[in-house]
């Protein structure tokens, strides 16, 4: 390998794939049983972080930013003027092979912009899983972009040496992606969609039955959504994501802020910040979704139409319903216990195991790793005073802003909750 | 209060467990050789780590604690905590006492803390799977250098051996001065003798080799490409990336 053209091409090739927000290596699961290279676990790794603080998990990058579309929201789009490069099959398999031996990654995210036609392209990202997999014996995660419009036969065959594929929505709402890339609807991503989930389902009902089932796409699929670009609301992005999760089976729905890159009339302009705060609450909506047993419409709805940017979604949610509360944590159920604010999985779940043990009392609950702080409007203890104060929403609202003011340094430092 | 010492190995804690329960001298303080200070008022007894008693005391605790538990308590005693290896003494102890179900008791402090304590060392585990980085010699081993917080070398050894079957390598821990070697068929615990002043602890100069550099340098490249730096956010990338593992990280080294 020339070590100043693959720089080059690396440059290139990875800064035009790096918009694809997902860095997930989780839920592959091959094992290393041919003495070969690599075994990935459930749970994926970063393996760094970047300074804008988002994991390093795969080696992210296009095949080439060659394209015949002419998406207004991508840097790679035909009618821009920047350099195009492309690697070789070759290129692509050693630096996989050579970035994973030294630990620097879980494995490899390959997409591409399309070039000649959708199979051709399909066809050169084929060509690349193959060879890792069959002749480097690589079992390191791969993931995937199915290129919509390639042919089924391709589709199927990526998909059983793929761990992960995806394909991204773009914009949240058909009509919102019609006004920046006319030529793509929602449906080219539907059909591939549904194609790979029902060969997931078949393959995955056949290994009940025969063990030795090849595996197919065993970490699922997901997709992508930008946010910003256009002028969907909240609402509508989490419709959306919802929709899509129950109707393919997705992994994970990505929320990914718009970057401006160009000037545009039909986009946010240059130097307009991305949307950070807002893209944080929708991931944790998204995660109220599919680990706390909230519906979409209990967070969003006509009324409330987008997230407040001050309080995360959960805190929002107990202070428009403060007739579920106090909780009462020493009988309270496990899923109503998940619903306080300040209180995670993790930690529902040892109140749930240590309750039975004896009344839990505050300076217990307060060691179990909670933010008590957040957590005590919501909650009663064994000695909590039997009348405990009323206090408004609004008055906790401006109690736990002004106590975690200090605490948190900058709006951009966002954790989950 | 008797201090009672033991030889800092794991089989050698077990031990004391046995002889408390054996010599039953009430309420102890626990130490291991490295941390033992003599204590002017106190009488110390020093354990004789003697595997049978080890063997007794881990059977009795896997039989009554789930297996997450017992690593769990394995974990904790990796931490090398004075604080810790009084916690898990008290656990121990709390868990022989009968108690169905002793350890999802979280009220209690040392349950609490055994618990708290094994993720601590999980995440450093977990850290050092994500951040050790190999740089191959020119004898085609690939090793990699590490320091961590606790002593969790032993818990990262199936992990590689899984991942580089097909490689040979060694992971090396500066701070215990241990490591591991895996040779293609089996691991082995080694301990090398560097001399001061050795240049392993500067990572780029073991490697002539033309394409560990090379490597070296293209992920550089791949770091600072994938990077939005409209996004930048330092704060958040120093908490997820903190600075103590900068050191032994490729793309944090500045000479290039
Ligand atoms: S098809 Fe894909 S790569 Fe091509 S311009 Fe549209 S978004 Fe960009």
């Amino acid at each position: 390998m020339n070590f100043n053209r693959a720089s080059e091409k690396l440059q290139i090739l990875a800064d035009a794939a790096k918009y694809d927000v997902s860095c997930a290596s989780s839920g592959g699961n091959r094992k290393n049983t041919n003495k070969g290279l690599g075994d990935s676990k459930a749970n994926g790794i970063c393996h760094s972080f970047t300074e804008d603080g988002r994991c390093v998990s795969l080696l992210k990058i296009l095949l080439t930013n060659h394209c015949i579309y002419d998406c207004a929201f991508c840097v790679s789009r035909k009618s821009n003027d920047i350099q195009r490069a492309a690697f070789t099959v070759e290129e692509v398999v050693e630096l996989t092979i050579n970035f994973y031996r030294r630990n620097y990654i879980e494995g490899l995210f390959l997409s591409s912009g399309i070039f000649k036609n959708a199979d051709y392209t399909m066809e050169r990202l084929l060509r690349i899983v193959k060879k890792l997999r069959l002749e480097e014996r690589f079992n390191g995660y791969i993931h995937l972009k199915t290129i919509p419009g390639a042919s089924e036969e391709l589709i199927q065959e990526a998909g059983l040496y793929a761990d992960r594929m995806s394909i991204n929505l773009e914009m949240p709402t058909e009509a919102g992606l019609k006004t920046v890339a006319p030529e793509k609807s929602h449906e080219d991503v539907k059909k591939p969609l549904h194609f790979v989930n029902q060969h997931i389902q078949a393959y995955n009902s056949d290994r009940k039955l025969v063990l030795s089932t090849p595996k197919f796409v065993p970490a699922g699929q997901s997709t992508q959504m930008v946010v910003g670009a256009t002028p969907e609301s909240d609402l509508e992005i989490m419709a959306t994501a919802d929709q899509f999760y129950k109707a393919y089976n997705l992994k994970r729905v990505y929320y990914s802020g718009y970057v401006p890159i160009r000037q545009d009339s039909l986009l946010p302009s240059i130097g307009t910040p991305p949307p950070m705060v807002r893209e944080n609450r929708l991931y944790q909506t998204d995660w109220l979704m599919r680990f706390y047993g909230f519906r979409v419409d209990e967070i969003l709805d006509d009324t409330h139409p987008n997230l407040d940017p001050e309080i995360d979604p959960k805190l929002s949610w107990a202070l428009r319903n403060l007739h579920v509360f106090p909780v009462d944590i020493n009988t309270a159920d496990y899923q109503l216990i998940l619903r306080v604010p300040g209180i995670g999985v993790g930690s529902a779940k040892k109140i749930i195991a240590a309750r039975q043990f004896g009344k839990l009392r505050t300076y217990q609950l307060q060691n179990l790793g909670i933010a008590y702080n957040r957590a005590k409007y919501f909650v009663r203890c064994a000695d909590s005073p039997f009348a405990s104060k009323d206090w408004q929403a609004t008055q906790i609202r401006h109690f736990i802003l002004s106590s975690s003011q200090h605490k948190r340094q900058s709006p951009q430092q966002l954790t989950l909750f | 209060m008797e201090i009672y010492v033991f030889d800092d190995t794991f089989e050698g804690f077990l031990t004391l467990i046995f002889d408390w329960y054996n010599r039953k001298p009430g309420s102890i303080t626990v130490s291991s050789t490295k941390q033992y200070h003599p204590q002017a008022f106190s009488q110390t007894y020093f354990v004789v780590t003697d595997s049978e008693k080890a063997t007794r005391v881990a059977t009795g605790l896997r039989k009554r604690l789930s297996k997450e538990a017992w690593r769990a308590l394995y974990c904790t005693f990796l931490s090398e905590r004075p604080e810790g290896y009084e916690h898990l003494f008290g656990f121990a102890v709390y868990v022989f006492s009968g108690i169905v179900q002793a350890e999802s008791n979280y009220g209690n402090e040392h349950v609490l803390f055994v618990h708290q304590m094994a993720r601590k060392v999980e995440r450093e585990k977990h850290h050092m799977e994500a951040f050790i980085r190999f740089q191959q010699t020119q004898d085609g081993m690939y090793y990699a250098p590490i320091e961590p917080k606790y002593n969790v070398l032993p818990l990262l050894a199936g992990h590689f051996r899984d991942r580089y079957a097909d490689q040979a390598w060694v992971i090396y821990d500066h701070v215990r001065r241990y490591g591991l070697y895996y040779d293609l068929h089996s691991l082995q615990l080694i301990t090398l003798d560097f001399q001061q002043g050795t240049n392993l602890e500067t990572p780029a100069r073991i490697s002539e080799d033309y394409h560990e550099e090379m490597y070296q340098l293209l992920w550089k490249d791949y770091f600072r490409s994938t990077n939005i730096p409209a996004r930048r956010n330092l704060k958040l990338h120093v908490r997820n990336l903190p600075r103590r593992f900068w050191k032994y990280l490729t793309e944090k080294q500045v000479f290039d």
